[in-house]
């Protein structure tokens, strides 16, 4: 335990709020300062320092009074701006909704709330969530803090950045199709895409709605955990929510997937290398790797693409100018404001996705595309199915490339979109995974691992991941 | 193919007559306390934007939560018209723009809708039509635009979003229609049976109820179709007809002179009485559906279907047939009385209090309806009970008071809401009926003529009316004849001579005749008994 708050972990935070070894308002306060301090490094859009000192003075008042105090007491948290906290602005890292406050706030709000979280400002984030690195937010990029001449990753690069960082105990994202298991790994934090269904997306400004899951960054395995437990569960605001039973017991032996697919060609040598360190020492002590196929892997950024932004296309149609957000100024009529209320509301990423996935939805075309995606994706997720007949969890790569430099693939959409090229397959299958630091470069840039399980256990690939954590240290 | 006879008649086209074939879109507003996809009211007016939260609004972050009392209520039309509900629904997004529809995509059901199949009948000049159905589906409502007008170049449009997310069945019907008549038939069938199933109100003007039509025309005799325009913008059964034959005529005028139909969306303008088309702008042609990712497929379970099957109210063509058989009127008087259920519970209730149900089916179709339709009420909201009309009935058939009394009566009852007897009481209308009170009239008629008794004694029985008549003229009308009848046949004169040996007349047959012109009532009902 070191004597900055910024430095402690959820448990230790919870702990001396409990004993009053420290008060509520402090943690939050030097949360504050170290945020004040790394501006450059560009975590937050708004940073909440009124409303978190306001519920930290809150959470203090009730210990004073002998009140029980949630599981998250005192632990500042840094949301992605895409999560609505009532009464906070939510950009989405998009200058369409600059100034827009919302009325009503996100289920995983409430529920951290209740849990005594403190939220010590709204994260940045590629454009409504649509990028990989973070140099898609219209309030410029968010910086890695072990090069700041690098990216994030994204698209919850400020939420990884801010955890990484000290400048949050632990943060949310949201994972579409590997927004926060790559920046985790870019940045060498704990990040964990929960199963579709496990977490609430009652005020997750939507994406791809069959593929948006909220997820949580941590320093450590048992941060994450201690989030994701509280997040978590049913939500009727939420149809495809799922009530779940508990958990199979985890057997003590795992049999973790080799998935030789994702060691292939355009991975990087040093990560196959970490990775291949990390597969021995999980057999050191008693688990077995095995290799697995899963065939459709060479079709996974295709069909993603064709999927997450025909489901954008339609969800970010609501941005019109009729009723929040920009609105263009004097617009001849109405189609005129249309256009030109989308044409200065949105950057060039979110665009070029409301027309490939416009494109992909139009008469003549969508059996070509769509239909067929939808086809492919079920094959995905069947070879997922098949290789859970036989192991227990697959053990991957998060990213084929350590944290590369800002602007480098900006002109490049096809090369950016490969960096999800080991994540995406997971959304689509609907799968929890979770990306957990394995090693270093060479250039000391961090290295994830990514443990993907069957779906509803995220304790399972949890308790693997704490595994990997605790051989590195 | 077209055969050779239809194309040479193709290319004389004026000399060719031609058949409309119509399909039509109906949508009706389901009666759901709640919206379809979440909380808010789903009633009819509130001040602008009152019913709203997140979810109708479209805001970032909201998401939609199937109402399953609106799955229900669409179940309710589908079984009702002998569709088939599938087991397996799926909810579409229709992606297009406009300032009304807060997400930019209505959710509806496309390949995969709650309901398939089905018809409705319609008797179109005393032969029955069905009319096919193709699909039911669930979907929500759009919100309102307001243009002010006069407002000028600054002109602001408001957006009322009450109404978005207000629950909707689609009813899309084959193209099996083939004039504006049988539209308005069916319109006003299906106007019927949503009011039956008590889940929608069939209020046309107040757009619980719409109608979109597809029109093609085709010369007489052929098959293929024609290539059809969308008419909309109609408020009201007559409004549809109307724009029908509008439209009928104009394709017919444009292709009989060497035109071609142009497939587009055309404006029914009420007050100018004709159709535009509207600008190619504002159509959106490509909606882009695909499943709604934000609700799961819809499953409806058998044993769902079946509780809604055994939960359905009896529909207007199998009460009619009940009313006809089970209280022996005619078949007219049950179509008339099933017309709208309200009426045909308000005629059950009344003949509960009054066994003759023509009687009662009389009064309503003539008094009940005559007054409904003078003031534009509502049957539920008569102010005349049918308890109340039955006693009144009642008191016509025991002769408390005569048929044209009865109707002065009934004015006041509409009029006061007070019950008859107190009416009939209050102000001395009763007949004389009682034979304290009839006695001394017939004995006073007999003293003063004692020719006319012995000239029927001698055989003139026809006399008989002539006492009636006259027992009548000293009570101002007020006797009632039946009695008088009976009492005079009662007495001496008629021991020798009356109709004794005839057959007794029943005092229904005699009340029907009663019904009537009061001044023909005593020749009228001497005639009857001799």
């Amino acid at each position: 335990m070191t004597d900055s708050p910024t430095r402690w972990s959820v448990a230790e935070t919870v702990e001396r709020v409990e004993r009053g070894e420290v008060t509520a308002a402090a943690a939050t306060g030097a949360h504050l300062t170290r945020i004040e301090e790394r501006r450059s490094l560009n975590a937050y859009i708004t940073v909440m320092a009124d409303q978190a000192r306001e519920q930290a003075a809150d959470i203090d008042r009730k210990r004073a009074a002998g009140e029980s105090l949630g599981p998250l007491a005192g632990v500042p948290l840094a949301i992605k701006d895409n999560i609505l906290v009532a009464g906070v602005p939510c950009t989405c890292g998009s200058r369409i909704l600059r100034d827009w406050i919302p009325p009503y706030e996100a289920t995983v709000i409430e529920r951290l709330r209740g849990a005594g979280a403190v939220f010590v400002g709204k994260s940045n984030c590629d454009e409504f969530a649509m990028g990989s690195t973070t140099e898609n937010s219209h309030y410029g990029p968010s910086r890695n803090p072990h090069d700041p001449e690098r990216v994030p990753g994204g698209s919850s690069g400020g939420s990884a950045v801010a955890v990484a960082d000290f400048q949050a105990v632990a943060g949310l994202g949201s994972d579409t199709g590997g927004s926060v298991r790559l920046p985790a790994a870019l940045c060498g934090v704990v990040g964990l895409k929960p199963t579709y269904g496990a977490v609430s997306r009652w005020g997750l400004v939507a994406f791809a709605s069959s593929l948006d899951q909220i997820g949580v960054f941590g320093r450590t395995v048992a941060d994450t955990k201690a989030v994701f437990d509280v997040i978590r569960g049913h939500d009727p605001r939420d149809s495809t929510s799922m009530r779940t039973n508990g958990a199979r017991p985890a057997p003590k032996q795992l049999t973790i997937g080799w998935p030789e697919e994702y060691y292939g060609e355009g991975l990087d040598a040093e990560i196959r290398h970490s990775l291949e360190q990390t597969a021995n020492r999980l057999k050191d002590s008693g688990h077995k790797i095995i290799p697995v196929s899963l065939p459709n892997s060479k079709y996974t950024i295709a069909v993603y693409y064709v999927i997450c932004t025909a489901e954008a296309s339609s969800n970010l149609a609501r941005y019109d100018g009729v009723k929040y957000g920009h609105r263009a100024d004097s617009p001849d009529d109405l189609l005129d404001m249309y256009r030109h209320t989308r044409a200065e509301g949105f950057g060039d990423e979110v665009k070029r996705r409301i027309l490939l996935g416009t494109y992909v939805l139009s008469a003549g075309y969508y059996d070509a595309y769509y239909g067929t995606a939808q086809k492919v994706r079920t094959l995905i997720a069947d070879d997922f199915t098949r290789a859970f007949a036989t192991v227990d969890c697959l053990l991957t790569p998060t990213s084929p490339t350590c944290a590369f430099k800002l602007g480098e693939k900006m002109d490049d959409p096809l090369a950016m979109y490969l960096s999800d090229i080991y994540t995406t397959s997971i959304n689509l299958a609907g799968l929890p995974a979770v990306s957990v630091p394995c090693g270093t470069s060479k250039g000391g840039l961090p290295i994830g691992a990514q443990v993907i399980g069957r779906p509803f256990e995220e304790h399972l690939i949890l308790s693997v991941a704490e595994e990997i954590e605790k051989h590195r240290r | 193919m077209r055969s050779e006879n239809e194309r040479t008649k193709a290319m004389t086209p004026q000399s060719v007559t031609y058949d409309p074939v119509i399909g039509l879109e109906v949508h009706a507003q389901l009666l759901t306390d709640a919206k379809i996809f979440c909380g808010c009211k789903a009633a009819y007016g509130g001040a602008p934007n009152a019913h709203t939260c997140p979810v109708c609004l479209g805001l970032p972050g909201a998401l939609p939560v199937l109402n399953r009392r609106a799955v229900e209520f669409a179940m309710r039309m589908i079984l009702a018209v002998g569709g088939t509900v599938r087991h397996e629904a799926i909810f579409a997004r229709k992606n297009y723009f406009y300032p009304d529809l807060p997400k930019g995509y209505q959710i509806s059901q496309y390949d995969q809708p709650l309901g398939d199949g089905g018809s409705v009948g319609i008797i179109d000049a005393g032969v029955e039509h069905r009319i096919g159905l193709i699909r039911i589906h669930l979907e929500e409502d759009a919100g309102k635009s307001f243009h002010p007008e006069n407002a000028g170049d600054d002109a602001t449009s408001l957006v009322d979003m009450n109404r978005c997310g207000v629950p909707l069945i689609e009813i899309v019907s084959r193209p099996d229609i083939h004039s504006p008549r049988q539209a308005g038939l069916y319109l006003t069938r299906l106007k019927q049976i949503l009011e039956y199933l008590e889940i929608c109100t069939g209020n046309m003007e107040e757009g619980a109820l719409r109608c979109d039509a597809n029109v093609s025309i085709r010369p007489t005799g052929t098959t293929a179709f024609g290539t059809r325009t969308e008419v909309k913008n109609m408020n009201s059964i007559r409004g549809v007809e109307r724009a029908l034959a509008y439209e009928i005529e104009r394709q017919t005028r444009l292709v009989q002179s060497g035109g071609t139909v142009v497939q587009e969306t055309m404006l029914w303008d009420e007050k100018a009485q004709s159709a535009h088309p509207m600008r190619s702008k504002e159509e959106s042609s490509d909606y882009r559906y695909f499943p709604e990712p934000d609700l799961l497929p819809l499953r409806v379970p058998a044993e769902w279907i079946q509780t809604v099957r055994s939960s359905l109210p009896e529909l207007p063509q199998t009460r009619a047939k009940r009313l006809a058989t089970q209280y022996g009127i005619p078949a007219y008087d049950a179509a008339v009385l099933t017309d709208q259920k309200a009426l045909a519970d308000y005629f059950e209730a009344t003949v509960k209090g009054f066994a003759d149900a023509k009687k009662a089916s009389n009064w309503i179709m003539t008094e009940v309806l005559r007054i409904l339709k003078d003031r534009a009420l509502d049957v539920r909201k008569f102010p005349v009970t049918p308890a109340s009309l039955a006693e009144l009935l009642g008191m016509i058939d025991q002769g408390t008071i005569s048929a044209t009394m009865a109707k002065e009566v009934f004015e006041t009852m509409v009029a006061s809401g007070r019950a008859a007897t107190d009416i009939v009481v209050g102000s001395g209308l009763a007949q004389i009926s009682g034979d304290d009170d009839l006695a001394p009239l017939i004995d006073a008629v007999l003293a003063d003529n004692p020719g006319q008794i012995e000239k029927y004694k001698g055989g003139k029985t026809q006399l008989f009316g002539f006492f009636v008549g006259e027992t009548m003229k000293r009570s101002k009308g007020r006797a009632n004849p039946q009695r008088v009848n009976d009492e005079g046949r009662d007495r001496d004169l008629q021991q020798q001579h009356g109709p004794g040996a005839r057959p007794r007349p029943s005092r229904r047959n005699c009340g029907r005749a009663l019904v009537g012109d009061h001044s023909r009532i005593p020749g009228g009902v001497c005639a009857r008994f001799d």
